[in-house]
Parts: structure tokens; sequence; C-alpha cells
């Protein structure tokens, strides 16, 4: 008798960031994007003859930033190695990386989600500079097709920090909400821009399964380079599957490198043809220990701030707000601090609510971000506090709002102008229902009968009489009080 | 001491190419170097740490300021082969 | 025979009996004249504008326009820099090294640049994969090496002072068997930006003249902290022209090590012949044992070759320098380095990857760096009882050509008198003591790390009281 083992997969992330640095991690070339080939080049990041790298101070900072926001220790000591191995893309055949004395070690990360927390350990941030690029000259596309490469050294050198997590994420869902999130802080704190297109950002993921229940781990495959969310997660969930068909078909999973290939959602092999890698590390004799200051380490701590998974929690306890609320407000530290502001002069979910719904699609064609638009805090939460009060309508709500995006004056004088404010008199309102009463006896009848529906037919008509500036819920609660 | 396939797998861990009777060369001498420094072998090194830097030096970080820049001709003028502003990389299979 | 050293060169410029132009002149027609083979290249045409600009200029700079010439290992702008390879045949840097930089902003003028081992790999010249150079006191025998076009040009009078880079010697070892006062600095004194590296942890450039004033005043000019350059040192205390003529009150070391075995009877004659010079001017002679210092061949061929193997990945025909004809990228590297680099650096290179690889670094590379510990505190130990330390710097004088190139390790112990400083990054300075059956002996002096001032010092004193001839026989 077989009986099917449930098994569960185990996902390690290596994320690659690429450092916010005016230069490159080894010398002083300016980053670009997008630039004509090898027009940010100099000696060093050519590897010329003789020449020596220059540790960038900013990137050690950031560094140190990011390590901090992932719960890290900062080493007290942090040396640099040399990673040996021959590729046109890498000048000196070797890359200069952290080995076995990185900058951080032994963090942890809080993915928030709408059930809870997941808690991600994180292994280790280290420094290193990146390759150059590549360029096929043929239309060919593809290496194998491709006639001529050549290699373009401005991106060679860009400084990047490699954040290595342990294998806790148990779903490619949680795979890719451990990356949107770690994006989210590493973008808010200035690390990085994070832009996966560009490959600003990169992630590797480690995927094996194992036997619910087991603590061993499976053979693991290493999945490169998947430059979206979407590919990761799909990429992952790929994986996981194959994986979990191999083992039920009583197959062993071969330790290899894919490539997961998004158009056609195929995983492939990137065996080397060459013998097994050997890098042989050895301590990089041209650098000097990173050995930061803990009064350093410190400042920059403090000017860490609130962390996006910090502001997130508190919202959603202190405001109520929901999870994707503050998912979608958190998104950048501008729009955080509008939303606070609005927050702290109204009802936090009407800010929200608002925020997310009516002032985006009125910004939309603009594409101004709220916190730059005319409608600022103060005047969007007056706005949202005459409708509260049920001093305007909804709709009238709207009008008001495109008026403060368009002048930013006061909502109440715009209200004024425009006659927008609701006819809230009880008296007034009573005499125009006691009219249509009287001259629709039929209806008026029905409704006293028990005819409920009809009461919407009487709030339409005082609508009407009233050009929309009656008060709907005061002249349905009038209508109840004369047929009941 | 070292054999013809370890001379191989060095020899393309640090590609190069040698020849048959290179390769034979190089396993001799290789090894005849080696015998005379593998008394290294018999010290008690257990409790020595490594040296690798002799300066004690710590800390030495440029500042994030551009430099100048090689223009692309300087950039591509030592190159063997260029094309499109790039520097020529062999087929790779 | 141009006779003045650089100190009398600038000295007669300033005084108006002699001009740049003049002496750089006379320096580019001996450079061409050059039955030695020290030169690689030459930069005449732009020599020739420098002293003239320099000799017109309202205020002369210290070095007052005097010529030099640089060994092949330093980049020169637009000067071919071949460190002595194939690989780099016909390669023109877009930069300048600081050294040579600094030098030229001092008012050095370059004429050439100086054959060398193949990426300074080799003890005689002989691995320069251009030509051969031979010892002006004997032309059938080798300078040493690898500085083996700097040491030469200097003992034949082509110019009164050049540049070269130490790694166990290589700076120390051609001046003793040319006859020539060689120096190697602290490791950090003067920056590598620009020295094609071949053991980065133990590269150092340093000066190469007829007199140890002038090693002083050629090495003052390119000490000092450099932004590109980050193990250079901070150099807070200025070198100082020596001028001391007694030894008085200066303990001094002999490293008993370096007196017994494998050291030639001419040798030992002259180095103990010095001792005794150095006690009659007063020091203080103390016998002192480096115990590890007989595991530093072991280590420096271990330690240097793996440095190498990875310093010289970087030559792959892509960039700059030779290139083969490959169907693949696996055969465009394997070919380019397989033909472009010599037997020596092949074996080096070859050495150092097995040194590092996986399964066999903990019992090579990182042994060795615990040697390497181990003799850094014999150093420690020793100058805790002495001021410096003495010992011949070679073994031997100059042997011939062709004599030990079938026998690589024959080859290394050339150095077995100058790797423990370097692995130690200390200062030590070779001065010539005498001639051992017509070729000289070099004598070394080595100190603390910063030790530079009172090395300089002690050497000048014995220089002036040994009174070495310095002109080879044929030299004129």
């Amino acid at each position: 008798m077989s009986t099917a083992v449930a098994l569960e997969p185990v996902i390690g992330i290596e994320i690659h960031v690429q450092l916010a640095t005016r230069t490159k991690m080894f010398c002083r070339c300016s980053l670009s994007f997008g630039d004509p080939p090898n027009t940010h080049t100099c000696p060093v990041c050519l590897a010329h003859p003789g020449v020596l790298p220059v540790v960038n101070a900013e990137a050690i900072r950031l560094g140190i930033v990011a390590a901090l926001a992932l719960g890290c220790e900062i080493a007290p000591r942090s040396v640099f190695h040399r990673k040996n191995y021959f590729y046109p893309d890498l000048p000196k055949a070797y890359q200069i990386t952290q080995f076995d004395e990185p900058l951080g070690v032994g963090g942890h990360f809080s993915v928030l989600q709408p059930d809870g927390e997941l808690d991600v350990g994180i292994t280790r941030v280290h420094l290193e500079e990146d390759a150059a690029k590549l360029l096929h000259l043929s239309s060919g596309g593809r290496r194998a097709g491709a006639e001529q490469s050549v290699v373009d050294f401005n991106r060679g050198g860009t400084p990047l920090a490699e954040i290595v997590t342990e294998p806790d994420l148990r779903s490619a869902s949680d795979a890719a909400e451990f990356l949107r999130q770690l994006q989210q802080t590493m973008r808010q704190l200035g690390v990085s821009d994070c832009n996966m297109e560009e490959g600003s950002m990169r992630a590797d993921a480690n995927v094996s399964v194992r036997p619910v229940g087991s603590t061993e781990l499976g053979t693991k495959t290493e999945l490169k380079n998947m430059n979206s969310f979407r590919f990761l997660e799909r990429g992952v969930e790929a994986e996981i599957a194959r994986q979990v068909a191999l083992v039920e078909a009583g197959e062993r999973i071969a330790q290899e490198t894919l490539h997961f290939d998004p158009s056609t959602g195929e995983l492939h092999s990137l065996r080397s043809k060459e013998e097994a890698h050997d890098y042989r590390y050895l301590p990089e004799p041209d650098l000097v220990p990173v050995v930061p200051a803990r009064e350093w380490v410190e400042e920059i701590r403090s000017t860490l701030g609130e962390l996006p998974v910090d502001r997130r929690r508190r919202w959603m306890a202190d405001f109520g707000i929901s999870f994707e609320d503050a998912e979608v407000l958190s998104e950048t530290v501008e729009l955080g601090a509008y939303f606070e502001d609005v927050a702290s002069r109204v009802d936090p979910k009407s800010a929200a609510n608002w925020i997310r719904g009516e002032l985006r699609s009125q910004l939309k064609d603009s594409g101004t971000p709220p916190w730059e638009s005319r409608a600022t805090p103060e005047r969007l939460a007056e706005l949202i506090q005459l409708v509260g009060d049920g001093q305007i309508g909804s709709s009238a709500g709207q009008e008001v709002l495109a008026e403060v995006v368009a002048s930013g004056r006061p909502p109440a004088q715009i209200v004024d102008e425009k006659g927008l404010r609701q006819i809230q008199d009880s008296d007034a309102l009573g005499a125009i229902v006691y009219e249509l009463l009287a001259a629709n006896p039929k209806e008026a009848e029905q409704l006293k009968a028990g005819k409920h529906k009809l009461i919407g037919f009487f709030v339409g008509q005082v609508m009407k009489e009233t050009k929309g500036s009656a008060d709907p819920k005061k002249v349905q609660e009038l209508i109840r009080e004369r047929t009941s | 001491m070292i054999d013809r396939d370890t001379v191989r797998h060095v020899a393309r861990l640090s590609r190069l190419r040698l020849s048959d009777e290179e390769q034979e060369t190089m396993r001799e001498e290789l090894s005849g170097i080696l015998e005379h420094i593998e008394h290294i072998q018999s010290l008690d090194l257990d409790d020595v740490p490594i040296t690798t830097h002799v300066v004690e030096v710590e800390n030495v970080l440029g500042e994030d300021v551009p430099h100048e820049e090689l223009s692309v001709e300087e950039a591509l003028r030592e190159a063997p082969e260029v094309a499109g502003g790039g520097f020529s990389v062999p087929r790779m299979g | 025979m141009e006779s003045r050293t650089a100190e009398e060169s600038i000295a007669a410029i300033l005084a108006g009996e002699t001009s740049s132009a003049e002496l750089v002149e006379d320096a580019i027609r001996r450079s061409e004249d050059d039955p030695w083979g020290a030169f690689l290249a030459r930069d005449g045409e732009r020599a020739r504008a420098r002293a003239k600009e320099i000799d017109a200029a309202a205020e002369r700079p210290p070095l007052a326009g005097v010529p030099i010439a640089i060994k092949d290992v330093l980049s020169t702008r637009d000067l071919e820099t071949t460190a002595g390879s194939q690989i780099l045949k016909g390669f023109r840097p877009v930069y300048t090294a600081t050294c040579v930089e600094r030098l030229e902003q001092a008012g050095a003028v370059v004429v050439g640049k100086t054959n060398m081992d193949e990426f300074a790999m080799g003890s005689s010249t002989e691995n320069s994969s251009y030509q051969l150079t031979k010892n002006p006191w004997d032309l059938g025998t080798v300078p040493g090496g690898s500085s083996g076009g700097s040491a030469a040009t200097v003992a034949a009078r082509q110019v009164p002072w050049s540049l070269g880079s130490d790694t166990g010697g290589s700076i120390r070892q051609p001046a003793a068997l040319c006859g020539v006062v060689g120096m190697k600095p602290t490791y950090g004194a003067v920056s590598r930006y620009g020295l094609i590296a071949f053991a980065s942890s133990l590269d150092q450039v340093g000066p190469f003249a007829r007199t140890v004033r002038d090693s002083a005043l050629l090495l003052s000019h390119i000490v000092g902290q450099d932004p590109r350059d980050s193990t250079s040192l901070d150099w807070w205390k200025p070198i100082e022209m020596p001028t001391a003529e007694r030894l008085d009150g200066v303990k001094i070391g002999v490293i008993q090590e370096m007196l017994d075995n494998g050291i030639e009877p001419g040798v030992k004659a002259a180095t103990e012949a010095a001792i005794a010079t150095a006690e009659g001017l007063g020091a203080e002679i103390t016998e002192v044992s480096l115990p590890s210092s007989r595991h530093g061949i072991a280590a420096y061929y271990l330690i240097a070759p793996a440095e190498a193997s990875t310093n010289l990945s970087r030559f792959d025909g892509m960039r700059y320098g030779a290139r083969a004809e490959a169907e693949d990228l696996l055969e465009h590297f394997e070919r380019t380095r397989g033909e472009g680099f010599g037997p020596e650096v092949k074996r080096r290179i070859m050495l150092g990857t097995f040194a590092l690889a996986s399964g066999y670094y903990d019992a090579y590379y990182a042994r060795a760096q615990k040697v390497r510990t181990l003799i850094v505190r014999d150093f420690v130990a020793a100058f805790e009882n002495v001021d410096l330390l003495l010992s011949p710097t070679s073994p031997t004088t100059a042997f011939k050509i062709g004599e030990r190139v079938d026998d690589p390790y024959a080859m290394y112990t050339s150095d077995v008198c100058t790797i423990p400083m370097s692995l130690a990054g200390l200062p030590a300075i070779s001065i010539p003591c005498g001639l051992a059956d017509g070729l000289p002996v070099g004598l070394q002096l080595s100190g603390p790390a910063f030790s530079e001032n009172d090395l300089f010092s002690a050497a000048h004193a014995l220089e002036q009281a040994i009174a070495f001839d310095a002109t080879p026989a044929g030299v004129a």
C-alpha cells in the first residue's frame, strides 16, 4: 500500500540590491542606467594592470542601514575576499565580495500578512561588486544564437548588498510577499531603488521539498535571477511542482541551478560545461578591514526612523485600518506621511478610503502624487469632515474635491459658492414631503399599507424637487414619520 | 606528489592551455617544488593565526564623489577587438 | 663617463654647471648604447621636452630635471609597459603610477623602462620574454632579478638612479649582484597604484642608486599615503638625508641562520669584514636567531604564487594585451594565457592556483599564512634586543647566465636572505660591501617598520667606511 506523504516546500531567498550610491563600489565612476556602452569607466573598473580598489564609504553606510533594518548585528570587523572565476563580464577574473566575515549577520524580517506575521530569518548581509553587462549585437537574442557579444563596463563594479535568508518560507506566494515588503523597506530607507525591471533588485530562490514534519532539508535547487515578483512566484511554484512530482515518482532531485522562462513557464538547467566551480576565495590583499565604530553604527541606527513594518502595524492597531489599506498607504514614505496627517484630523478609516479611492482617481490623469497636489491634508480633512457631518452628500463631495484639486481653495467655500450644502431643515423638508404625499395619493396609500419599496420613489421625488440638495437620510426619516 | 590529473585540473582552473609535454614538465617541477616546501606540513600551527596583511590599517574608505572617467576611445584603445562601442567577446557556447 | 650622483647632478644644475637637457641627452644616448640590455623602452622625445621645460622654469623643481629609469612593472601613460611579458606587448597604459607621477612632479625625467623578469617573477631577469640583461661586472653573469634592468642601468651609469619593485628580494638581490644600493621600504610606504601586481601583500616600490644618500633622496619623493592605495601609509616622518659617520650605540644583530647554510665563502668573508667595520664604527654587534626564517622560502613560494595566480587572471586578451585566435570562450582564455605567459609565470600561476584550490587550501595557503605569522613574531622578538639586523643580501654573487634556469627551486633560494623581511613587511637595504672573485657582494640591513631613517643612517656610515668602488670594469 502506498501512502501519499504530504510534502512541504522549503524556500530561502538571496536578494541582490543595487545600493543607491552615486559611484561604483571600488572606483568613483558614476553609476548610470541606459547610457551608451563604456561611457562610465576608468582603469580600475576596466581592471587595467596595476590598479587598486578603494571601498566606497557610502556603500558601507547603506550596507549598515540595510543590515540594521533587517535586525542584523553589525560585525565589529568585516573583510573583503576575492572570488575567482573567469568570465568576460568579470574583468579582474575575480569578484571582490565578502565571504566568512560579512558586514551583518543574524537578523530577521517580519512579513505582515492579512492573518498575522511571518518571521523570516536573515542569515547575512554582505557587500560586493556587480559584473559588467554582455551585449549581444546580433538579432538572435539568446546567447547561443548570438554571433557577436561585447562587454559594456558601465555596470561593472556597481555596489550591491546581498541579503541571504534562512530557509523559512513555505510557499511561493509567501516568498513573493516577503520580497515585496523587503523592497518597500529598502526603498524607504534609501538603500536602493529596488527596481526589478532595471535589475537594481534581483532575487534567486533556493527551493527544496520535504515530508511535512521533517526537520531535515531536502536537496535544493537554485532558481536564478527572477526579475519580477510574478516571475518569482511562478518560478518557485513551477519548481515546487516539479520537485513534488519527482519525489512522488520515487526519483531523486539533482542539485542544480535553474533558469525559469516566464514565456513558456519552463525551467532550464544552467549546468556549465566546465567542471564544478572552485572559487579559490582568498582575503583581498588590496583592501583593509572595515571596522565600523560603535558610535557610527548607533548614529546610523538613529536615522532609520520608523520602519514600514512598524508603521503598518501601528496603523492597523491604532487606526483600525485594514491590512490592505495599510499596505497601499505605506507604499512610499511621502504617501504614508500624507495619510498620517489626514488621519490625525479626521476618522482614519474615512481618510484611508478617500485617499485610496476618490483622491487617487482624481489625480490619475495628471500623475501628481497626493502630497504634491493642491489637496493638502488639511483641505482633504475638511472635505471628509463635511461629508461625515452630512453637510454635503458624497457625490457633492466628489465635485468639491475636484475643485480643491484644481484650485486648492477651502472646501467649505466651494460648497457655499456652489450651493451644495444639503437641506437639513426639518420644517422646509417636511413641507415638501407633505406636498408630494398629497400629490401622489395612490403611492402614499400603498406605502402606508406596507409597500416599503416606495420610500425610494418618494426620496427620489424630494431630491428632484430640491435639485439634490436635500440630505437623503433626513428625507427618509421624514417620509417614515408621515406614513407610519 | 602531483599527478597529471591534478595538473590538468589546475591548468583548467587557471585557464592555461598546456601541451602534453608542458603538463609533464609542470608535473615534475611542481612536485619538486612542493617537496622542498613540504617541511611546513610538520609544523604545529594549530594555535597560530594567519597573517594576510602586515599593515595594521582599517577603514580606508573613499568619498562617494564621481571622478574623471575615460573617454570611450581611451577605454577601448588597447582592446584587441572592439565592436559597437564594446569589447569583443569570443563566441560563447 | 658620468660620475655624478643624482645629488651632485642636482647641485650642478642649480649651480649652472650643467642643465637638465644636457644630463637627459646624455642619459638618452647611454640608454641607446645598451650592451647590457637594461632598457626595454625609451622615451627620448618626451624626456627632452620635459628637460627643456624644467630648464626654462622660473623655479626649478627639487629634483631639477635629473634623468631616471623606471622598471617596466610600473604603469606609464602612453609609454609601452609590458612587465617583461609578451601578453602585454605593445600595451600603452592610459594612466601613470602614483610613484612615477610624484617623481615627475618633483622634477625627475623618465628616460625609459627597464628590463625585468616577466611579471617580476625571477631572480636573474632571464625570465624576461624580451631580452637578457647582463651584469655590468661580468657580461657572462646575470644582474639578479627581478629588477635586473634597473640595477644594471645604475651600475652601468646610464642613469644615476632608477625605480624597482621588490616582492621577495627583487630590489635588494639585483642591487647586491650589481654592486649598487637597493632599498625596499616598509610595506605601505610607497603607493602600489600603478605597480603591476605580482603578490599584493608583499610588493613594494623602491629606489636603486649608487649612494645611500641618493636612495634616501629618491625615496623621500615617493613615500606617503595615496588615496588610490588603501594599504598605503600615512608617512608622518619625513625621510631625512643621512649624514652619520659613526654607529656608536647602534645595536646590530647578525642573523645567524643567514651566515650558515649555503652562503658562499666569498660572501661570508665580505659580510664578516663588514661586521668588523661596523664594530669599528662603534656598533654593538650581537648574534640573533630568526628560527622560523628557514621556513621563509616555503611560505613565500605559496603565498606569492597564490596572490599572483589571481592578480594575473585579468590578462585575458579582451581589454588590452595579446589575444589568441580561438573558436570559443574557453579556448580563447586558455590559448591567450597559455601562449601569452612564459614558463615561470605559468609555473607560479599553477602553484598558486593549486595552493588555493579546494582540498589544498588549508594544507598550503593557510599554513603558509600561519608560518608568516611565526616569521613576523621572530622579528618582533629580535627587535626587542637590537636596533637593526644584518645579513648578506644574497647567498651568492652574480651567477652565470643559464646556470639556474632549469632548476626553479635553485633559483628560488637566491632570495633566502631577503624573503623573511618581505613576509614581515619590513624595510631593508642592500649596500655593496666588497668583492668576491671580482663580483660585488651585498650587505643587507633591515629594521622594524618605519625605521627607514635609521637604516639609511647606518647604511650611510657603513658605506663611507667601506668605501666600495662602484665602478664595474668596462663601464665607461
